[in-house]
Parts: C-alpha cells; sequence; structure tokens
C-alpha cells in the first residue's frame, strides 16, 4: 500500500516536471534557478508541517534537517542570483511542483500519528527522488552559468542522501 | 618578510611531528561541497583531528565505535584527539554518504 502511494505521488510529480520540458527541452538559467528554488522551498514548508505535526524523534530529525539544508542551499542560491544578476523566472515546472505540494499538504494535514508519519516520509521519499532526477537529467546539463551549475551539483549530492536518509526510515516506519 | 617567514615556519611546525614522532600533530580535514577532504595518510595516538567545516550545511563526524562525535555547523570546526590505534571508520550523521576512516598507529 505504501509503495503504491510512494509510485502514485512520484508519478503525479513526473507529470509536473513534464510540461516545461516539452515546451522547452531547456530550460534557462533563470527557470532553473527559479525551479531549484521553488523546489527547497517547497520541501521547507512539508518538513515545518512535519514538525508541527509528527511526535516521532526520527521524523522530527528529519523534518528538521530537511529544514535546516534546504533553508541553506536556498539561502547561497539567492545570494548566487544576486551576484549574477540573474531575476529567477517563473515558469510552468515550478508552478507545477507547487500545485502538487500544495495538494500533498493538505492531504498530510488531514492525517494524524503514525498514518502522517507514514505518508510525510513516503512523499519525501518520492520527492526527493522526482527532484534529484531532474535535476541530473534536466537542470545540471542545462545550466549555462558554472557557478550555477556547481551549486546544483552541490544539491543533487545533498538531496541523494537526503533521499537515502528517507528510503531508510520509511523502511523503518513500515 | 621576516615575519611571514616566521609564521609560516611557526606554522609547519605546529603541524608536523619532529622527526623523533614523540610530538602529537595536528592534521586538518576540510569539508566543502558535502565530501570529507583528504585524510591524512599517517596517523598516531594522541594526534589531534582538527574537522573545518567550510560547507553550506551542518556536519559532523561521527565514529561508528562512539569514540567521538563532532558537532559541526557550517563554517565551525572542531577536534578530535586520537586515543587508540586502529581503523576508526566515522562519516557525517546527516548525511552517511559523507565517510572515511581514520587509520591509527602507535
Amino acid at each position: 500500500m505504501l509503495k503504491f502511494f510512494m509510485t502514485a505521488g512520484a508519478a503525479a510529480l513526473l507529470v509536473a516536471i513534464a510540461p516545461a520540458q516539452a515546451a522547452d527541452a531547456k530550460p534557462n538559467d533563470a527557470q532553473i534557478a527559479h525551479i531549484a528554488y521553488t523546489a527547497g522551498t517547497l520541501d521547507v514548508a512539508a518538513g515545518k508541517q512535519a514538525l508541527a505535526k509528527s511526535h516521532d524523534k526520527a521524523v522530527r530529525d528529519f523534518a528538521s534537517e530537511m529544514v535546516r539544508d534546504h533553508e541553506a542551499v536556498n539561502d547561497k542560491a539567492l545570494a548566487l542570483v544576486k551576484k549574477l544578476n540573474v531575476t529567477p523566472q517563473d515558469n510552468p515546472t515550478s508552478a507545477a511542483l507547487k500545485a502538487a505540494a500544495d495538494k500533498k499538504r493538505d492531504e498530510l494535514a488531514k492525517l494524524d500519528g503514525p498514518a502522517f508519519d507514514k505518508a510525510y516520509i513516503a512523499n519525501e521519499v518520492a520527492y526527493h527522488r522526482t527532484v534529484n532526477g531532474a535535476l541530473r537529467d534536466t537542470l545540471i546539463p542545462s545550466a549555462q552559468n558554472a557557478e550555477l551549475k556547481a551549486l546544483l551539483k552541490t544539491g543533487l549530492t545533498l538531496f541523494s542522501e537526503h533521499q537515502a536518509h528517507a528510503e531508510h526510515l520509511a523502511a523503518h516506519l513500515k | 618578510m621576516n615575519h611571514l617567514r616566521f609564521a609560516a615556519l611557526a606554522f609547519v611546525a605546529a603541524v608536523t611531528p619532529p622527526s623523533g614522532g614523540l610530538a602529537a600533530a595536528t592534521h586538518v580535514v576540510v569539508i566543502d561541497r558535502m565530501k570529507f577532504g583528504t585524510l591524512p595518510a599517517k596517523l598516531h595516538v594522541g594526534d589531534t583531528i582538527s574537522w573545518v567545516n567550510r560547507d553550506l550545511f551542518r556536519h559532523s563526524a561521527t565514529a561508528r565505535d562512539g569514540s567521538f562525535d563532532i558537532d559541526l555547523p557550517a563554517g565551525k570546526s572542531g577536534t578530535t584527539v586520537l586515543r587508540k590505534p586502529g581503523a576508526i571508520a566515522f562519516a557525517c550523521k546527516y548525511h552517511p554518504g559523507m565517510r572515511g576512516v581514520l587509520h591509527v598507529v602507535k
């Protein structure tokens, strides 16, 4: 059952990421910055929701790590776009990511206790898997600026750690 | 210039054990971009590891055997004094893919 939800979540996000790729196979740096920043902000919001709702220490520790790490990388991203004089550009991929995350947040808001913990962590697995796929296959190869590309690569290493951590927790919560 | 030279010599003296190998040395391990930097090849009991976190993220240097657990907020440093010989596996407890092994001899 859990597996089904994870797969469904990942599929929804894949669909969410697809439109911009179809419309423009290569997002520009201003769009890439916007997508990466949005993805981070959404995971910070998910972490804050978990900190407000969960009583499980392992889940709370994970959520704190998500808030801390994603805020750190987003602070760096903001400083970088300012330095490069790039204005992050909203785009269909960012909008779709936000719509999917808003929907998930509403679903999670209705859950409590272990049911919330399982659903939150399952979504974190799916979310990081999807964002990491987008970083690896689309955003990093498309990025033109070397500093942006380097930050995205660090982000991919970081988020891969998050994905592994979430997968470990998901197995533990079964 | 002389001051600089003196400072450089003093620094080398501080981090390099004398040829007799009796005095303890301090070895710097830099953490950046989600990785522990190069680990010193030769470590002796009594030596100190200075963990320097230059990354954006909070990390830790945590021994698998529990002998040390150094919290390293972004931009901060911490030290570990090596108390026993052997191979000591360690990792970042927040990002366990970041890991290494310290090889310590007597």
